[in-house]
């Protein structure tokens, strides 16, 4: 019974999720969240993806090829892309 | 989940733009120029050398936008071509209501979202796209805690479930987690509802989640 009970508080909390996700409200302090460490486990595991994810894609040089492509395609009054 | 303040957060991004209010994350926008208000009065002039210029600063940024959102380099540099073209076409256009970055950033955004929905992405209908691994089961993570990540993530095996994301939820997960966007700026750039975005954004974490997960089970078998 009980069991069930913290099921449907985490049912009601989980399906609030998307919502409070960058709407400004620290989720940290949801009373459900300082109670259910099944939730909490939740949101560190997003929270740490989300973060690994950033660290993931580092900035890249385009090749020095595509500036000359632009320059032929500005030369030649193309707008689609067209390579080679 | 707090968050910390864009500049720490994504130290090496253009700003967004303005955000909202209530958000953690709002960056008070805009100066006009970049410091490049000499060349971008000269490219938008018609000097080509000035936009080389324009190019050089920015080719960057932009490609990796592309590249992180379509995961694939020969059609990144398709597409940050054709955002370079518009970019060249439309640089008349710019009034500096935005920094510069910012507007051609958004431009390339456009360019990458128009590119998506030619090869059939819907927005509107990402639920219906959505693996039912993760549409059926919403609830998936009530019952015992089994915090299986624990705070370490295998990098190989993360990129290898961002590169499975469906393209909906792989460009909303790009634009929210790694560029930095805010949901209404989101929204507003694909024309979608700020609900909408929080819940593919969401989606897209839990599946990344439900990955990395399965992918641990499996190594603490070995």
């Amino acid at each position: 019974m009980i069991e069930n009970s913290n099921h449907m508080a985490c049912a009601a909390f989980q399906a609030q999720l998307a919502d409070l996700i960058g709407s400004g409200v620290s989720i940290a302090g949801n009373p459900h969240i300082q109670s259910c460490e099944n939730c909490r486990a939740l949101l560190a595991d997003l929270e740490t993806i989300a973060e690994a994810a950033r660290c993931l894609f580092p900035l890249a040089e385009p090749p020095d090829a595509l500036w000359e492509q632009i320059e032929s395609a500005i030369e030649h009054g193309r707008t689609a892309p067209g390579r080679g | 989940m707090p968050k910390s303040t864009p500049s720490a957060r994504f130290p090496d991004r253009p700003t967004p733009g303005k955000a909202s209010a209530s958000s953690e994350r709002s960056t008070p926008v805009v100066s006009v120029t970049d410091g490049q208000a000499d060349i971008l009065a000269r490219a938008q002039a018609g000097d080509h050398h000035a936009f080389a210029q324009l190019y050089s600063i920015h080719k960057r940024r932009v490609y990796s936008l592309c590249l992180r959102i379509v995961g694939n380099i020969a059609e990144a540099e398709d597409l940050t071509q054709e955002a370079f073209l518009q970019f060249h076409r439309k640089i008349e256009t710019f009034r500096g209501e935005s920094a510069l970055s910012t507007w051609l950033h958004r431009l390339a955004i456009n360019v990458v979202f128009m590119h998506l929905r030619k090869k059939g992405l819907q927005l509107t209908s990402l639920d219906e796209m959505m693996a039912p691994d993760v549409a059926q089961r919403p609830h998936s993570s009530f019952g015992a805690p089994d915090p299986i990540l624990s705070g370490t993530i295998d990098r190989l095996e993360l990129q290898r479930a961002i590169d499975d994301l469906p393209a909906g939820y792989r460009l909303i997960f790009v634009l929210y987690d790694i560029e930095g966007y805010e949901h209404n700026e989101i929204a507003k750039m694909l024309h979608c509802s700020i609900g909408n975005s929080k819940s593919q954004l969401h989606k897209a974490r839990l599946k990344l989640r439900d990955a990395l997960r399965i992918h641990s089970k499996k190594e603490a078998r070995r």
